[in-house]
C-alpha cells in the first residue's frame, strides 16, 4: 500500500496501521466464521443463550484505534453463581480476538472496562461463562468513522 | 520505546466486604504485528499478553490480552476486600518482561 505525503502527516502513527489492516485482502465472511469457530470454542460447542450479559460500547467510535467496551455479568459471584471467564470479540478485525478476562469470587462483581481497536463498522461480541457450564452473549454494532484511510 | 510506567489508581481505605473499583494503565505502544514499516516491511508484533491483578497472593482478576486492545491498555475492574492487605498487579510483555506494581489498602 502507499501512503501519501498528506495520509503521513495527518493520521497518527496508529491509524496508519489500521490504513494497513483495513487495506489487506482479508474477505469479511472468514473473520465472522473465525468469530464462530472461537466462541463454539470458549463455550465448549454450547450456544451461548441472550440476557444476563450487557456489553457496553459507543454506538459510533469516532476514533477506532481507542474504543471504551465495558461488560458487566449478573452474578452473586459466590459459591456455584460465579461467572469465570468474559471473552470479547470485533468481527470485523483481522484477527477478531480483542480480550479474555477471568474472574474469581474476590473479584466481587463480574464487571470490566478496557479500550480496544476497531477497523472498521463492525459487531462486536461478549460471551460469558459461568461457572455451571452456561453461557450467555451480548452483541453490539460500533459505527467507526476513523478506522483507516477515512474508513 | 520507555520502559513502560504502570499507573494504578485503589482506594487507600474500605470497609470489610466492600466492593471496590480499581482502574489501571500502562504505557506501551502494543504493536498490533499488523503495521508496515517506511519500507513496507511488516513490524513484528509485541504487546502486552497478559494481565493479573493480587490480593495478598490470591487471584482476583486476569485478562488475556490480544492485539486488537489499545495502546497504553487500560483495565478498569472490581475486587472485593475482606481485610487490609496489598494488591500486587502484573503485566506480562510478548519478550518475556514483566512490568509490576503494588498498592496497600486498609481496611477499617
Amino acid at each position: 500500500m502507499k501512503l501519501t505525503r498528506r495520509h503521513a502527516l495527518g493520521l497518527s502513527a496508529g491509524a496508519i496501521a489500521f490504513a494497513a489492516t483495513g487495506l489487506r485482502a482479508v474477505p469479511a465472511s472468514a473473520s465472522v466464521e473465525d468469530t464462530e469457530k472461537r466462541i463454539m470454542e470458549f463455550t465448549g460447542g454450547k450456544a451461548p443463550e441472550s440476557g444476563k450479559i450487557t456489553l457496553d460500547a459507543p454506538e459510533i467510535a469516532e476514533n477506532g484505534n481507542t474504543v471504551p467496551v465495558s461488560v458487566s455479568v449478573e452474578s452473586a459471584m459466590s459459591g456455584d453463581d460465579l461467572v469465570e471467564s468474559v471473552m470479547i470479540l470485533a468481527e470485523g478485525n483481522p484477527n477478531p480476538a480483542v480480550a479474555t478476562f477471568h474472574f474469581t469470587a474476590l473479584s466481587g462483581a463480574a464487571t470490566a472496562t478496557t479500550r480496544m481497536r476497531l477497523a472498521k463498522t463492525q459487531n462486536v461480541i461478549a460471551v460469558a461463562r459461568m461457572k455451571d457450564g452456561s453461557v450467555f452473549m451480548d452483541k453490539k454494532e460500533v459505527k467507526v468513522t476513523i478506522g483507516g484511510c477515512g474508513g | 520505546m520507555a520502559a513502560p510506567k504502570p499507573r494504578v489508581k485503589v482506594p487507600k481505605t474500605a470497609s470489610a466486604g466492600e466492593v471496590i473499583t480499581i482502574k489501571t494503565l500502562i504505557s506501551h505502544n502494543m504493536e498490533s504485528g499488523q503495521r508496515k514499516d517506511k519500507d513496507g516491511n511488516p513490524i513484528p508484533r509485541q504487546i502486552i499478553n497478559k494481565f493479573t491483578c493480587e490480593f495478598n497472593g490470591q487471584k482476583v482478576f486476569e485478562c488475556d490480552l490480544d492485539p486488537a486492545i489499545s495502546a497504553n491498555p487500560f483495565f478498569e475492574f472490581s475486587a472485593k476486600v475482606n481485610e487490609s492487605g496489598t494488591f500486587k498487579f502484573t503485566w506480562v510483555d510478548d519478550d518475556g518482561s514483566v512490568y509490576s506494581s503494588e498498592n496497600q489498602i486498609e481496611v477499617k
